[in-house]
């Protein structure tokens, strides 16, 4: 079986600054990989190239066994890809079930007519709202919530398309601290309870440690290990590049 | 009292062909990101669309009754179909072009207008409206055209159905999105492509249903009326704040209020000059326009 996603040589640069570097990794269904490293370590580029938000220069990327490298971010989503950015990426003036409405009606594509009222997608909308905990903040519009419920609506927005991919880009960042354990147990739940395949980048390795499957720790552009959390963390190379001073 | 009822109706006629033409054009350029200086040229086109069929060239058609009404009807397809193709033959090609854009809907605003001088001549024609439709009525003592109501009513007809569209249908979600933020929509793997066409198809449309009753409005269509509208519209889209529909509809109001007493209580021909002056006070006070979208 192929695995859900596939990297080889995978490599991109700006201006003969080289950003990413031939990386390459598999990772199979029903896995957890988090991504850590320095800013400006290449992982959001990494995310970047993965979704299709801009074209790989070298390598080639394949989901579900299908090369993708050439297809564009739409396409991609189209296939199952579904990814959170680092900053908000809401529409701060549309209500919390506009916006997993809208996803509902991305994923359902194929049967797109013009006149099909939005509010078609109700009971599904409910239901993704009441898995994010969000049930009671559908009529709030995006901009009025906290950056912890941001968050969650963005993962909202994910669920309700079924990805078979998910790719979260620091999905604590901007999230207060008391809000921390609440989205971290959704995303554990995510994972082990409905068998999510997961790609995360995040600085907080509290929070990774009880997740991840294996820990991917990026160093200018490069994969410098990627292994267990507890192999991860005692690499030797790995703790002097990164993990002594960063962490 | 009557003068300033007259001012006030004439004023809000005015505002209803400013909005019918600026509504498309603030959707096109929140969606879109494109100018499009052809928009004016789309209202030309529904304006001698209905002329035509309304001059008796198209069978069934008519200056009166149900014959008039399949005249507007007429122009504003031709309108919209117009917009369709001007978005699919000329904007899609250079959506990573946004200067090569411009310089086309330019290129479409002025060519248009030589077309129809060339047709049918520079000069205005007389626009053959219904003799109800000419008239007029008494309101608190002042005489009120009817026209002024016709346009009133149609802009108030097309604003709640652009706001039902926006607010209930799946391509309006798709849409309002779009305004906001055009990549997460990407990003969700919606072809965005299909709501620039439908958003195209509307603004024309209604942009040439201002041309058709514009005709109505001033008695007559000429080449240029769709490029001097077309200026206050902008004034209107920007004033409003960029893709939003009920600020357009306000600052329409605004705009055709302030120029029609302007005009009468200065000197004629200053109700321009006040509307640039409203502009660039409430630009001053809200640089994002009246509802917060930035300009």
């Amino acid at each position: 079986m192929a695995p859900v996603l596939h990297l080889a040589g995978v490599g991109w640069s700006v201006g003969g600054a080289t950003i990413v570097d031939d990386v390459s990794f598999d990772v199979r269904e029903g896995e957890f990989l988090a991504f850590i490293g320095p800013n400006g370590a290449g992982k959001t580029s990494l995310f970047n190239l993965i979704s299709g938000l801009v074209p790989a220069g070298r390598g080639s990327i394949a989901l579900d066994g299908a090369d993708v490298t050439a297809e564009g971010v739409a396409a991609r989503a189209r296939r199952g890809l579904g990814r959170t950015f680092q900053t908000s990426s809401l529409w701060p003036a549309m209500t919390v079930a506009d916006h997993v409405r809208l996803a509902a009606q991305a994923a359902d594509g194929g049967s797109y007519r013009l006149w099909r009222r939005a509010a078609a997608y109700g009971g599904q909308v409910a239901r993704v709202l009441e898995r994010t905990g969000l049930g009671h903040r559908a009529d709030a519009v995006a901009g009025s919530l906290s950056h912890g419920e941001k968050r969650k609506l963005e993962l909202a927005v994910l669920l309700v398309g079924e990805p078979r991919l998910m790719l979260l880009d620091e999905p604590m960042a901007g999230v207060s601290a008391e809000e921390v354990p609440a989205l971290t147990a959704l995303i554990r739940s995510l994972h082990r309870d409905e068998g999510r395949t997961v790609l995360m980048v995040e600085h907080h390795m509290d929070v990774l440690l009880g997740l991840a499957d294996r820990l991917a720790v990026m160093h200018h552009g490069t994969l410098l290990a990627l292994d267990t959390p507890q192999a991860v963390m005692a690499d030797a190379t790995v703790q002097s590049a990164y993990l002594g001073e960063a962490l | 009292m009557s003068t300033v009822v007259l001012l006030a109706v004439t004023g809000l006629g005015l505002g209803a062909l400013y909005f019918l033409v600026a509504s498309g054009l603030s959707l096109i350029f929140g969606l879109m990101d494109v100018l499009n200086f052809a928009h004016g040229a789309l209202l030309s086109i529904g304006a001698y669309g209905s002329w035509w069929a309304a001059s008796g060239h198209l069978p069934g058609a008519g200056s009166s009754g149900a014959g008039f009404v399949l005249a507007v009807a007429f122009g504003t397809a031709v309108g919209t179909l117009a917009a369709v193709v001007l978005e699919l033959a000329l904007i899609r090609p250079l959506y990573q072009r946004p200067r090569e854009q411009v310089l086309a809907t330019v290129g479409v605003g002025l060519a248009v207008p030589a077309l129809l001088s060339a047709i049918w001549g520079a000069d205005a024609r007389p626009f053959p409206g219904p003799h109800a439709l000419s008239g007029t009525f008494g309101l608190l003592g002042a005489r009120i055209p009817v026209n002024r109501l016709v346009l009133v009513g149609a802009a108030l007809l097309v604003l709640a159905a652009l706001r039902l569209f926006l607010g209930r249908t799946r391509h309006g979600l798709v849409v309002r999105a779009g305004v906001e933020d055009r990549a997460m929509v990407t990003a969700l793997g919606i072809d965005v492509r299909r709501a620039f066409t439908l958003v195209f198809a509307i603004g024309g449309a209604a942009a040439a249903l201002g041309g058709a009753l514009g005709g109505l409005y001033y008695g007559s269509v000429d080449p240029g009326q769709g490029t001097s509208l077309l200026i206050f519209a902008f004034v209107v889209v920007v004033m409003g704040g960029m893709g939003s529909v009920a600020g357009a509809a306000l600052a329409a109001a605004g705009v055709g209020l302030v120029q029609q007493f302007a005009n009468y209580y200065t000197a004629s021909g200053l109700g321009d000059l006040a509307v640039v002056v409203l502009l660039a006070a409430l630009l001053l006070l809200r640089p994002s326009g009246l509802t917060g979208r930035l300009a």
